[in-house]
Order: C-alpha cells, then sequence, then structure tokens
C-alpha cells in the first residue's frame, strides 16, 4: 500500500516537473539583475573573441596569435601554460618569450581562480553552457555517472603522451585550442570535435566535458587554491532549498560545503573546481550569494 | 562477530567504489593517451606538398615546440603560411606552405622566425639563404620543356640563389643530333627550398617540385669516398701514376 502511494507520487513529481531555476529570481530582482553576472560573463568571453577577430577581420592588430600564444600590442607576450608544460614534456625548452608569457599567465590566475579562466575565457564553455541550458530546456535527466576526478587522470595522459611522442600530442584534439584557433585560421574538421562534446554534455552527462573530462580546466583548477576573489553564501540562513544554485552550476560540488556548513563553518566557497562564474548569484531569489574574497570569514548566520 | 561484519560494509563498499572509481579514470586516462598518442604517430608523418616555414631542422623537434599560436602566419607579409586544419594531411593547427600556391619569399629579416615565441622556428637561423625548407627536384624529364630541348628556363631564371641553387647544364641533344639541352640542375647545397621554381613552372603542373629534405634527398653512407675529391685533397693521386695502355683501332682519334 504504502510502496504504490509513493510510486503514485514519484510519478506526479515526474509528471510535473519543478520550474526552470532562475526564474523565481527574475520575478524578485527583475531580469536583469537575475542575469546580471552571465552578461558580464558572455560580455567578457565575446569581448576576447572580439579582440582577436579585430586582427583578421578589419586589420586593427591590437592581439595577434590565439589563446596558446599571443603577443598584444607588440609588447606584452601571454602563453598558455598547460600547453607549454606538453611542450616542456615533449622535451622542448621554449624561449624565453614564451616563457615570460606563461609566467605571466599563471601569476594571474594564482590571483584570480585558475577556473576563471574555464567561465570567463574559454571559447567551449559557449558549447557547453548551451549543451547543458538545453538539457535543463528538454528536460533531460539521467545519463552517464562520470568520476569528476577523471580530468586529473586525462591531465597525466596527455603529459605521458606528449612524453611519449615527443609532440604536443594533445593539441592534435584539445577542442580549446580547435575552438579558438579555427575562429581566426579556419576549422576543417575540427567542428566536428565541437559537435561531438555538445552533444556528449547534451545527451550523456551534464556537465561532462568542464565538469569532469577537460585536462585543461583540470590543469587551471590546479592553479585555484589560492585565489582572492570567491563566492561566499553569506546570507545562507535565508537559503529555501529551491536548488536552483546546484542546478545551474557548473561544478555543483563546490556549493555543499558552504552553504550547509559541511566541514566547514566559513561561507566562502573555497573548492579550486569553483569557476566562479556567479550564476549561483544571478539565480538565488534569496540573494544568499555574493563575491567576496577569500579572508572574509563573516556570514550573516 | 555480526556485529563487525556490518560494521565494516559501508567502509567496505565505499572502498571498493573509490578504488574502482580510480582504476575506471586511470583506465580513461591510459586508453586517451594511448589514442592520442597512436593518431599523434600517424599524422605526424609530413605530406610531400606541405612545406614548413624556415627555421625547422626535424619534424620531430618542430613538433615538441610549435604551440600553434600562428604568430608565424601574421608575421609572413606574403601569406604565404596557414595553419593545417583538422581533416587536412598536415598535424593539426601547425603552420606549413604549399609552393604551388605561395611560395616564399625568403625575406632578409625572416619575420616569421621573429615570431616564433618558442622556439619552434629556430632563431639561430639569420641568413635565409641557409634554410632548408625543402628541396627542389625536377621530377618529370618527360615533360620539362628543357628537357625537350627547348629553352624555358623559367625556373632557372626565378631562382632566389640563381647559378648556385639551379645551374643549366648543357648536353648534347641525341634527338635532334646537333643542339643542346640546357637541364635545370638543383643543388642541395644552395636550395632553400623557397617553392619560387615549382610556382612558376609554365606547365600546368609542375615538372619541378619542392618536397620536404627528408623525402627529396638521398644519402651516401658514411665509408664511401669519392675518389676525385681525395686526389684534390692530397694534391695529387693516391696511388700513383699509373700506366695508360693503349686502347686499339680508335688510335688516331685520341689526342
Amino acid at each position: 500500500m504504502n510502496a504504490t502511494t509513493s510510486t503514485i507520487q514519484a510519478n506526479k513529481a515526474i509528471q510535473s516537473p519543478p520550474e526552470r531555476p532562475g526564474l523565481e529570481a527574475i520575478r524578485v530582482k527583475g531580469w536583469l539583475r537575475a542575469s546580471k553576472w552571465l552578461l558580464l560573463r558572455r560580455l567578457s568571453q565575446f569581448g576576447i573573441l572580439a579582440l582577436f577577430l579585430l586582427g583578421p577581420w578589419f586589420n586593427i592588430w591590437i592581439v595577434k596569435g590565439n589563446l596558446t600564444s599571443s603577443l598584444t600590442l607588440n609588447t606584452l607576450p601571454l602563453t598558455d601554460p598547460y600547453v607549454l608544460l606538453q611542450s616542456l614534456a615533449a622535451g622542448h625548452i621554449p624561449y624565453q618569450a614564451a616563457l615570460i608569457g606563461a609566467a605571466i599567465v599563471v601569476a594571474f590566475y594564482l590571483l584570480v581562480g585558475g577556473r576563471v579562466y574555464c567561465s570567463w575565457v574559454c571559447p567551449v564553455n559557449l558549447v557547453t553552457d548551451a549543451a547543458a541550458w538545453m538539457r535543463r530546456r528538454l528536460g533531460l535527466k539521467g545519463g552517464y555517472a562520470l568520476d569528476a576526478n577523471t580530468r586529473y587522470w586525462f591531465l597525466a595522459g596527455t603529459l605521458i603522451a606528449a612524453a611519449a611522442t615527443s609532440s604536443l600530442a594533445w593539441e592534435w584534439v584539445n577542442p580549446v585550442s580547435i575552438m579558438h584557433r579555427g575562429l581566426f585560421y579556419g576549422f576543417g574538421l575540427g567542428g566536428l570535435i565541437l559537435l561531438a562534446i555538445f552533444l556528449f554534455d547534451l545527451l550523456l552527462t551534464t556537465r561532462g566535458w568542464c565538469g569532469h573530462l577537460c585536462p585543461m580546466g583540470a590543469f587551471y583548477s590546479l592553479l585555484g587554491h589560492f585565489a582572492l576573489p570567491r563566492v561566499s553564501a553569506v546570507e545562507r540562513n535565508n537559503c529555501n532549498d529551491c536548488m536552483d544554485c546546484f542546478k545551474v552550476c557548473p561544478e555543483p560540488q563546490v556549493i555543499r560545503p558552504a552553504l550547509k556548513q559541511i566541514g566547514q563553518q566559513s561561507p566562502i566557497i573555497n573548492a579550486a573546481n569553483c569557476t566562479l562564474c556567479g550564476r549561483c548569484i544571478d539565480v538565488c531569489s534569496k540573494n544568499v550569494f555574493k563575491i567576496s574574497h577569500r579572508f572574509n570569514q563573516r556570514s550573516e548566520s | 562477530m555480526n556485529d563487525e561484519i556490518t560494521a565494516s560494509q559501508p567502509a567496505s563498499k565505499s572502498r571498493r567504489r573509490f578504488l574502482s572509481g580510480i582504476a575506471s579514470a586511470a583506465g580513461a586516462g591510459c586508453l586517451m593517451a594511448l589514442g592520442v598518442g597512436l593518431y599523434a604517430r600517424q599524422a605526424s608523418a609530413l605530406p610531400a606538398q606541405a612545406l614548413r616555414p624556415p627555421g625547422v631542422s626535424s619534424e620531430t623537434e618542430f613538433l615538441s615546440a610549435c604551440v600553434r599560436c600562428g604568430l608565424c602566419v601574421r608575421g609572413c607579409p606574403y601569406n604565404t603560411l596557414k595553419l593545417a586544419t583538422m581533416g587536412e594531411p598536415v598535424v593539426t593547427g601547425t603552420p606549413y606552405f604549399e609552393a604551388r600556391s605561395i611560395p616564399c619569399e625568403m625575406c632578409d629579416d625572416i619575420p616569421c622566425v621573429k615570431a616564433c615565441p618558442t622556439g619552434a622556428l629556430n632563431r639561430d637561423l639569420s641568413d635565409i639563404n641557409k634554410a632548408r625548407m625543402g628541396l627542389a627536384v625536377l621530377t618529370d624529364h618527360e615533360s620539362c620543356l628543357n628537357f625537350l630541348g627547348l629553352r624555358c628556363d623559367v625556373c632557372y631564371r626565378v631562382c632566389p640563389v640563381i647559378d648556385k641553387a639551379i645551374t643549366l647544364e648543357i648536353v648534347h641533344n641525341p634527338r635532334s643530333d646537333r643542339h643542346a639541352m640546357f637541364l635545370p640542375t638543383i643543388h642541395s647545397d644552395y636550395c632553400t627550398g623557397c617553392g619560387k621554381c615549382e610556382k612558376s613552372c609554365v606547365l600546368p603542373e609542375a615538372a619541378i617540385k619542392v618536397f620536404p629534405v627528408k623525402l627529396a634527398k638521398g644519402q651516401l653512407p658514411d665509408h664511401y669516398r669519392k675518389g676525385w675529391e681525395e686526389k684534390e685533397k692530397a694534391g695529387g693521386s693516391l696511388i700513383g701514376e699509373q700506366i695508360r695502355m693503349p686502347v686499339r683501332g680508335v688510335e688516331e682519334r685520341i689526342p
């Protein structure tokens, strides 16, 4: 008898799905304030792409190159430290320009948090965000449960592959490089890899690529342990357990310790894999979250 | 006894889950490394028509250093270089050029090499004439106009290292038996592989082509010595004066 009731309840739950995350926040705060961080993030992503595209499209050369290595205003070299690490693993000692460029990038992300790269810079984020959005809209559930630590094995795998082939093996297929390079130098069949990632995220695993597999994200997460800006669940008393933040968070495991005081007192989300995308701040109708810094331990609880 | 078992169950379960998680992750990592490694090895052979920019001494060394940023492409004033896209036979993202479409103009200041941040294009190369991007080969003796006895000479005329990298060797034309053939002849000591000869060959399909050096050039075994070179080095024959034997029947024709 009991079992039947619970099945009926479960069926009901399936038939009337809870409303889309963020709608409540839009009602309470207005669309603009409920999309603030998302808009800022898109501005950053497209702004960076625009800077790179000004050259090839309009012949205004502010930045040359691409995300793996670039030269800004003919003076500032920036090099992706993960790509350079592969080159080192392959047995090449790069020139000073690349080393300085990588050092600048490492210093920057140590300060702001490595995975800020993922949500504010990386072009593939646009693809996987679109997949996650569509997955929510279509109400696709379940799929493959991947270990979020798989990415670290992938990271090791790419470096081993570089050493074994003495070439930047991962860069043959790295979707981040392929997408960014493709925009300025042509995609070829590289578009297929991006399509594969989109379908993988959409149909097989929620946030499968960026949240579980991408070795580049894994590398940048290693730079995230000392980041100054952090999201704080400062008003966690107001949380009404609507779960909206968990649904939109690209790394949902990072929220719990701070929000529910599990294993920590501090309201700061300290996990290195928090990408500081700020989407939790947007979708929370109770204004629980706020951008703060790692030393701000105050909470209203 | 029973209590002990129930108490230890959750621990062993989570341990099992942890271990199997690690095992599958490690397996996935190894598989990926293997797959990418195999793909990398297979894809690393450069096709015959693809030439690397100046400053590349070996393909292996180049592939360990190039981060595929395209700064060399931006540095090139003639749009010669392009980055390979996925699906092309050249390693994805690396720079190359095709002589027949846009050859290298051999800039004195070598801007592509200067632009490279990693050293994939080696800055030790300061004289563009020392670049070895490829090696020209007169691949088709049957359609080359000079081999047919005409005076086309275009590949010879456009060569930036004219009379050194390409010379015209005069030989008797056995077909007419009274004319000469001026055969374009390439010298690897001087050919930079810029591709201008292939680009300018007047035939619909070039009779002279530039290939990666590794494809184009043969190699003598180390122990081979050329007698005439040794003779010059020693200032005389190494085996002393030889007796000249008479050649019977044609005595009157030998001076």
